[in-house]
């Protein structure tokens, strides 16, 4: 036990690895049911052991909690260095959480290559914790890069027909920003001969080298996040993804760049950032504002929400670079719900797809009619996706909103269009898809959702809703760490007297 | 004593909740009555403690007290409270006691409807939302009611899905609240922002001293702080209570069945905005131009909305019409600063337009779904409990003595003869000849509905064509039938709101407006606004007294016009029918602008809807697919497949391959790096 609570974080990460391992050894499409079942008991492990990082937690601390460290690569002063703080916490929750579901939502679905489908989610979940805890440059970069290859898979052997070209689309998006990161990355160990973070945030860096240092940085994340105008890999990404990569894909990738914005660009950046801010905003803005335009034409339902979660992810960068606690909290409040609400979206299209065979909104209509429970959790998850007030959907948009008054109010103005163009989009594809008479024969033969569809939907519903009405459990966690977050963005880490030669790339 | 009102008061909100929730989740597999007998105690209770609490605030009893902490950022709190006095109580007793009468009708309205527990669970819903935002505390809890109503009432507008005509107009009430929305949140951003808070009794309190803080919308213009927020805060009350323009979505809103209707669209939802404003007296009272905007809007909205129910031969719609007029008139109050006289109007207008959406929705019934006044005639003889109860709700629509709606209209009409703000003018004009135009469409949906000849027997209509559709609108009475009063569970309900829509006026005019009833909740700045002064100086030195009101108000202009449109829709509808068909062919243009509704609908489709649909899709098309895709993303990728077609041995096209290489780049950056140190 003491073992376990030295390393909560380490089992974090590598239980679901390894069950993703036994998966592979022990799983076959002879024994699908087997394969199944491991998997499941795995990703429910996996689940139970991120709990004591809520109930560990502790509130005050704004710093890491939980940290682990021991020497990996001594040559270099590489660690294996991991640690949770308020932001990360609920993301690692929502990674394992989501993984859980990717596997029941999987069950029946996929028929080819059970194990290897298992076992790519559960070792991309380890991964991807992996991210979300590394203190240590390269192992993060190591985690960052690792969990491309599962995505990858997972895309390339269980996607749809254009799926060579999502997959070499999102490969080259990726890679480019990765590269210039890794270059940013070598360049602070010049300067520290370390890889820790920690000795990055206390480091003064001149301006320029700040200046050089965001962008490596910010190529690397945008892509991921995704920021207009680097976003169009994603509608391919998720049309040819299987339902399981899209869930994970909206739920937790996306989020990797939103919170790596804030462990690694503010942060060891925070001149350049303030810099960049107005930039930062006006893509922002861009994506909340004319990527909802973009998504109110869309066709293809997956392409519709890949278009919606784009814009909400604009609301995640406009909090993050107004530099006020509501606006930032509010950010890191919008990336957890939209991990619930995008899965849930892509969730249901997966259950239509299922039994339709198409993702067009033209192929549906009055689908009500035949499915009436699952129509009423799409009702349900297209508001929140409108950000009803009562769903998690409207907590952080409302708080960036707000926060967003203050800091000018046309920016506030421009935001606030979601309120309109982003029920616009969900709703009027839910009135063509969802309502009507019943438009065709496929329409009519559907039949409603079964008992493991209904477990998932009322899974996220419940939190959907629960998070909407008590929001206070997430905001907790974020007070101290983002309280502390911006205190050194409000320091300058120019240095006064050059100590360090002349930066320069 | 406190604890355990705070008990009650949180009953109140949840008990409608409980039902609705067990009724929504559980509604298919229950036998079919629970649906209405969960609900309907459900909403029972919640009325009777409601009017126990109205009966504890009329003593002096007041409360401000918080739930639960909604979310804690940095400085700000948010929370779930109540604010509880005289005028949220009265908003709870009118909220619940509509609710009940609606619960209790629906069980005969909707008895065949294969949807029925569903429709209980919404409205059901309906009433904690609504609850939720009267009681509320504080502006974020304001907005999570309003827009809580705003679903349910999407909801059942969509109720019967699938009429393409339910849902383009759940679609668009939606929508349109959502620009109001839109509007009422900055407003809440802007109150945060300057005053530090969302909590109703700390932003009053600040507001005095920042009553002249001017704020920079543009750059190097200065405008009033209070003028902008409540401004912003009223484009929020515009879309809820259908004010134009934002009023688009209201006359559409009754493809919904009848009961919410009468509910939603006439009596508790579409008045949330009044109630906001009024509950934001002390901000408003701030802004001489706010309130000038907020009666012009008005105004505009209870005149021209009036002229189009002339035209209508859809019952509801000509009901729907009056509700957006009254709309107005209570909007006009408030531009007034006579807080109170809205609010007075509200309760009165919650009874007897309830009354009338319930007994249309009874002629309707009678009819057997045929919604056309024109097949409709003498129903008087047929169904006389609908008959009385339609004439006593009209006759208190339009504004006759000692009728409720007499007192508050006339009220308003005085209060704005008393303004002088901006606009004042215009409004008392619009409200004045508002009275002839409300006398003429509702007399002549009385006369054309309950007298005159049995006109179902003349037309040949394919009664059951449609038969296949259970919903379809228009069924209609087949030429050899009488229609029937339905049973007591819709005549109950009628008979009972009758009663206020008859004497409520009378009863609460002294203390509502002359009295100490508002005395702590609203706030009028009597030196800048005296209307409201000159209005009570008026009625103590030569009213005296509701009778001598009512006696008063029969030599008065307001009567004068409300009496000759009563008298002229009598002439056109009953002695001379060729009149009515004689103007509308020669005045065509103004028919046609009528038909059209002023063209709002169609700028709105065409402009709003098309536009951003083009411009989306040319964003689409140009931007993301032309140019981020076309030229930059596949025009890098072929160039680099140019480039690489020297090592194409490189490029097997198979993703282990990639990710090999991409590590192979890894180790290559790091052997390179370890080479410089």
């Amino acid at each position: 036990m003491n073992l376990f609570n030295q390393h909560i974080l380490s089992f974090a990460i590598w239980l679901p690895i390894l069950a993703g391992v036994i998966v592979l050894l022990l799983g076959s499409d002879q024994n699908a049911n087997r394969t199944r079942w491991v998997a499941l008991v795995g990703a429910v492990i996996s689940f139970l052991v991120t709990i004591p990082l809520y109930t560990g937690f502790q509130l005050q601390i704004g710093t890491f909690q939980f940290e682990e460290s021991a020497s990996w690569i001594p040559a270099f002063n590489i660690y294996y260095h991991l640690g949770a703080d308020g932001f990360s916490v609920p993301l690692i929750l929502l990674t394992s959480f989501t993984t859980v579901l990717v596997v029941i939502a999987a069950w029946e679905v996929i028929t080819k290559s059970i194990a290897q489908y298992m076992a790519a989610f559960l070792i991309m979940s380890g991964l991807m914790i992996g991210v979300f805890s590394a203190l240590d440059a390269i192992l993060y970069y190591v985690f960052w890069e690792a969990m491309l290859i599962p995505m990858f898979l997972v895309i390339g052997i269980w996607g749809g027909p254009n799926r060579v070209y999502a997959t070499i689309k999102f490969f080259l998006y990726t890679l480019l920003g990765s590269l210039l990161m890794l270059v940013a990355f070598i360049y602070l160990y010049h300067q520290t001969g370390s890889f820790a973070l920690t000795d990055y945030y206390a480091l003064p860096i001149s301006m320029s080298a700040q200046i050089w240092i965001f962008i490596a940085f910010f190529m690397a994340f945008a892509v991921k996040i995704p920021m207009w105008p680097v976003h169009t890999w994603l509608p391919d990404a998720h049309v040819e993804a299987p339902t399981g990569g899209s869930v994970v894909l909206a739920a937790i990738a996306l989020k990797l760049g939103g919170y790596s914005f804030l462990r690694f660009a503010m942060p060891i950046a925070p001149d350049a950032a303030h810099y960049f801010a107005n930039t930062m905003i006006t893509l922002s803005l861009i994506a909340i504002v004319y990527i909802a335009l973009v998504a109110l034409v869309q066709k293809d339902m997956k392409k519709l929400i890949a278009y919606s979660s784009i814009s909400h992810m604009g609301f995640v960068t406009l909090g993050f670079f107004m530099f006020s606690q509501l606006g930032l909290e509010g950010a890191v409040v919008q990336m957890i719900s939209h991990g619930f609400i995008s899965s849930a979206m892509f969730l249901c299209v997966g259950v239509l797809y299922d039994r339709m065979h198409s993702r067009q909104i033209a192929d549906y209509g009055g689908v009500v009619n035949t499915m009436p429970i699952f129509a009423a959790f799409a009702v349900l998850f297209a508001m929140a996706n409108s950000g009803l007030p009562g769903t998690s959907g409207f907590v952080g948009e409302f708080m960036v909103i707000l926060a967003a008054v203050k800091f000018n109010f046309w920016v506030a103005f421009l935001a606030a269009t979601t309120l309109i163009f982003g029920a616009a989009y969900t709703l009027w594809m839910t009135k063509r898809v969802f309502y009507g008479a019943i438009a065709n024969t496929h329409v009519a033969e559907l039949t409603d959702i079964n008992a493991r569809e209904f477990i998932i939907l009322a899974t996220l519903a419940l939190l959907v809703i629960g998070f909407g009405v008590y929001p206070e459990p997430i905001t907790a966690l974020l007070q101290a760490t983002s309280a502390e977050f911006l205190t050194h963005m409000q320091t300058t880490k120019i240095p006064i007297i050059s100590s360090v030669p002349a930066a320069s790339i | 004593m406190n604890m355990s009102m705070s008990k009650i008061l949180l009953l109140i909100p949840i008990l409608p909740l409980i039902a609705a929730t067990i009724v929504g989740l559980f509604g298919r597999k229950l036998p079919r009555h629970y649906a209405h007998v969960l609900t309907i105690a459900g909403v029972g209770l919640a009325f009777v403690l409601s009017a126990y609490v109205l009966n504890q605030t009329m003593h002096g009893f007041t409360l401000n007290e918080t739930v639960y902490r909604w979310l804690t950022s940095g400085a700000f709190n948010f929370e779930v409270g109540f604010l509880i006095d005289n005028l949220t109580a009265m908003m709870m007793v009118v909220v619940t006691f509509v609710s009940l009468m609606v619960h209790i009708y629906t069980i005969g309205y909707m008895h065949e409807d294969p949807g029925y527990s569903r429709f209980f669970s919404y409205i059901s819903l309906f009433t904690f939302s609504m609850l939720m935002l009267v009681m509320s505390n504080n502006f974020m809890q304001l907005f999570f009611g309003w827009e809580a109503v705003g679903l349910v009432s999407y909801l059942l507008i969509g109720f019967w899905y699938t009429r393409p005509t339910a849902i383009y107009a759940n679609l668009k009430a939606f929508l349109v609240n959502r620009v109001g929305d839109f509007g009422f949140l900055l407003g809440i951003g802007m109150v945060l922002f300057h005053f530090g808070s969302l909590d109703y009794a700390t932003v009053f309190e600040a507001a005095p001293r920042l009553a002249s803080a001017q704020v920079q919308i543009l750059p190097n213009i200065d405008w009033s702080l209070m003028t902008v927020t409540c401004i912003l805060l009223f484009v929020g009350a515009m879309g809820k209570s259908a004010q134009v323009p934002l009023h688009v979505w209201l006359p559409d809103s009754m493809e919904g069945p009848t009961p919410i209707s009468a509910l939603i669209h006439a009596a508790t939802m579409v008045t949330a905005g009044i109630f906001m404003v009024a509950r934001m007296s002390p901000l408003f009272e701030l802004s001489t131009t706010a309130l000038s905007t907020v009666m012009v809007i008005g105004a505009i909205t209870a005149l021209f909305m009036g002229f189009l129910g002339i035209i209508q031969n859809d019952i509801k719609r000509v009901v729907a019409y009056s509700t957006l007029s009254q709309l107005g008139y209570m909007t006009v109050a408030l531009g007034a600063s006579a807080y109170s006289v809205a609010i007075f109007h509200l309760m009165t207008h919650a009874f007897f337009k309830a009354l009338l959406f319930l007994a249309a929705g009874s002629v309707i019934m009678g009819m057997h779904h045929d919604q056309d006044i024109r097949n409709m005639g003498n129903l008087k003889k047929y169904m006389p409990v609908t008959w009385i109860t339609s004439l006593i709700g009209s006759l208190a629509l339009i504004g006759t003595p000692f009728f409720a709606g007499f007192y508050s209209k006339d009220s308003i009409i005085e209060a704005v003869k008393f303004s002088h703000i901006n606009g004042s003018g215009f409004a008392y004009f619009a409200v004045l000849a508002g009275v002839f135009v409300t006398a003429f469409y509702s007399f002549r949906l009385y006369f054309l509905v309950f007298h005159g000849r049995e006109k179902w027997r003349e037309v040949h209509h394919d009664a059951h064509a449609h038969h296949d559709d259970d919903h379809d609108h228009h069924h209609g009475l087949s030429p050899t039938d009488d229609p029937h009063e339905p049973g007591w569970v819709v005549t109950a309900p009628l008979i009972l709101l009758a009663i206020p829509s008859a004497i409520v006026g009378y009863v609460a005019i002294e203390s509502m407006l002359f009295g100490d009833f508002f005395n702590q909740v609203i706030f009028v700045d009597a030196n800048a606004h005296p209307a409201m002064q000159h209005l009570a100086h008026h009625y103590h030195e030569l009213l005296h007294s509701p009778a001598g009101m009512a006696l008063h108000g029969f030599l008065t202009l307001p009567f004068a016009l409300a009496a000759s449109g009563v008298l002229i829709s009598w002439f056109f509808y009953m002695k001379r029918p060729d009149i009515p068909a004689t103007i509308q062919r020669k005045c065509n243009l103004i028919y046609q602008v009528l038909e059209n509704k002023y063209g709002f609908d169609s700028f709105n489709e065409r402009f709003f809807a098309g536009g951003s649909r083009f411009i989306g899709s040319k964003l689409w098309q140009i931007g993301d697919v032309q140019l981020i895709d076309g030229a930059m993303v596949n025009g890098t990728a072929n160039l680099i497949a140019k480039i690489s077609s020297k090592v194409r041995h490189l490029q097997s096209g198979l993703i282990y391959h990639y990710a090999f290489a991409m590590i192979i780049g890894v180790f290559l950056f790091l052997t390179f790096f370890i080479k410089i140190n």
